[in-house]
């Protein structure tokens, strides 16, 4: 396990090898398994990703009522009107939705790295695969190089949003997608890290504010913010701009901001959207039965 | 930690913490009692109790008690195959004292008539912690193989389990040793890095001294 993105950086210049392939192999360690086990491995996980995003359902609703059709909607409205940020973002927005809204309506979906977050990575990665004419080994590398960045995020700050807020869910998982995205786009390794710093950073203080404590409002709209902030930060990244504040730095300032972080904004249903006066009605009409 | 728990589980929605581990602990307290559930009693605690219901933790539990898996599509409707599997259940609210947020107790038994109460908790990303084992208190992931050892509290058990494994070329990667102050046995908790030979469990459960052994491997 890597304790910062720097040390993996030096280790691939020392080695002279792929930032994907140094997590590989760190993986083959880690785990006690060969190159290829773990590479299977991977690809069953983008398998069990495009799968999910396949499954979609339109007409599913989560149990509460609260999360279902939004996905479909944007859909709609992408194939309908030429939307203003380009037919790759819209279906960006529309993957988020969408998995958010599996995941809300029990349906199986991949944690990258948690549950509440497992839209962002598929939102962009899935739209990318086609562009890619489904080039999978591709995306798989893009796999290694997201976990890498989380891995370190996971070391160094937290990836759980009771411990440090949404910053720590949808933040990480921003960041790992945009560093997914610039190794996709042909970004060198300083690029990649920088990239994952700067989504980082704009997510900074998020926090975990879910209505009755379920995993849908305003989770499954919080994938889409994840999803595109992580483009537009790969993007800047691919055009030479990069986080001025170091990117290891970056990660131990979210964790400082998690711990900093009222207990009532860390996943306990109570601050934030939880606790307005429509966030508390849903509360209370949801749990009278129980 | 590894990657695949950054890049996953794979895992039925909505919570990491409250779907997909609750699946794991009612699956992975179903190995403990190594016998096939036919009665449990679950009594959730703190955020498991408030959260539960909306999260599926009730129907996870039970589809893990069923032995499902966290990716297993059938955990929305695990009430219905408990049916057809003649497992009867109860839920309950209870308040322990110094237990994680998301902690459960399960009261078990099984078609055999083997009983075993496990309190477990959910610690975030579908990873969990098993807590204690019939009332004796221990601390285990179950993430690697895991051998559980009840003995008389007397010396040279522990010598008789470690040079075992070792004959065997069986790493020992954590152990623990607990003692029942009550029932005057103590617990040894193994985890190891490579698997158990089934022989190797067999052998030890016929020591003088040795009360029950449990092995799991998930
Ligand atoms: S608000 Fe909380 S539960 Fe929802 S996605 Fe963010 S961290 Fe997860």
């Amino acid at each position: 396990m890597f304790q910062s993105l720097e040390e993996i950086i030096k280790k691939c210049e020392t080695e002279e090898k792929c930032f994907w392939e140094i997590i590989r192999e760190d993986d083959v360690q880690e785990r006690r398994v060969t190159p290829e086990d773990s590479y299977e491995k991977m690809m069953d996980t983008w398998d069990a990703m495009l799968l999910a995003a396949a499954n979609y359902d339109a007409k599913q609703k989560s149990s509460s009522g609260l999360a279902g059709g939004d996905g479909a909607k944007m859909e709609e409205y992408i194939l309908n009107k030429e939307c203003l940020c380009g037919s790759f973002l819209g279906q960006v927005i529309a993957g988020a939705l969408q998995m958010g809204e599996s995941n809300a309506c029990m349906k199986r979906i991949v944690a990258a790295p948690t549950a509440g977050a497992c839209g962002v990575m598929p939102a962009i990665l899935v739209p990318y695969f086609k562009r890619l004419s489904n080039n999978a080994a591709k995306i798989v590398e893009a796999l290694y190089v997201a976990a890498g960045i989380g891995q370190v995020i996971a070391l160094r700050a937290s990836i759980s949003g009771a411990q440090g807020g949404c910053q720590a869910e949808i933040g990480s998982a921003s960041a790992m997608a945009a560093g997914a995205l610039t190794y996709l786009e042909g970004g060198n390794n300083l690029q990649i890290v920088h990239a994952a710093a700067m989504a980082l950073k704009n997510l900074l203080g998020l926090v975990c504010d879910p209505v009755a404590g379920l995993v849908e409002v305003p989770c499954v709209k919080r994938n889409v913010i994840g999803a595109v902030n992580a483009v537009s930060s790969a993007e800047m990244a691919l055009a030479g701009i990069e986080s001025r504040i170091p990117p290891d730095q970056v990660i131990d300032a979210m964790r400082e901001v998690g711990d900093k972080m009222d207990i009532s904004l860390r996943e306990t249903g109570q601050g934030g959207l939880a606790g307005t006066p429509y966030g508390r009605d849903i509360e209370k009409r949801l749990f009278a039965s129980s | 930690m590894n990657i695949f728990d950054i890049l996953g589980p794979v895992m039925v929605g909505p919570s990491s913490s409250h779907t997909a581990g609750a699946v794991r602990i009612g699956y992975i307290s179903r190995n403990l009692l190594q016998d096939t559930p036919v009665k449990a009693v679950i009594s959730f605690h703190g955020s498991f109790a408030t959260t539960g219901i909306g999260h599926g933790t009730d129907r996870a539990i039970i589809a893990g008690l069923l032995g499902m898996q966290p990716d297993d599509i059938r955990i929305p409707d695990s009430f219905s195959h408990a049916e057809k599997m003649n497992l009867s259940y109860e839920f309950k609210q209870v308040s322990l004292r110094n237990a994680h947020p998301n902690t459960v107790v399960l009261d078990m038994r099984g078609m055999s008539g083997r009983t075993l109460q496990v309190q477990a908790s959910s610690l975030g990303g579908g990873r969990i912690m098993i807590n204690k084992l019939d009332g004796i208190d221990v601390n285990f992931t179950a993430e690697k193989p895991t051998l559980i050892v009840h003995n008389q509290d007397q010396p040279g058990h522990v010598a008789e389990v470690t040079s075992m494994l070792s004959h065997k070329s069986v790493n020992i990667a954590t152990m623990q040793l607990y003692r029942n102050k009550r029932g005057g046995y103590a617990v040894m908790v193994i985890e190891t890095d490579q698997e158990i030979p089934a022989e190797s469990i067999k052998w030890l459960e016929h020591l003088e001294g040795i009360i029950k052994v449990t092995y799991i491997n998930s």
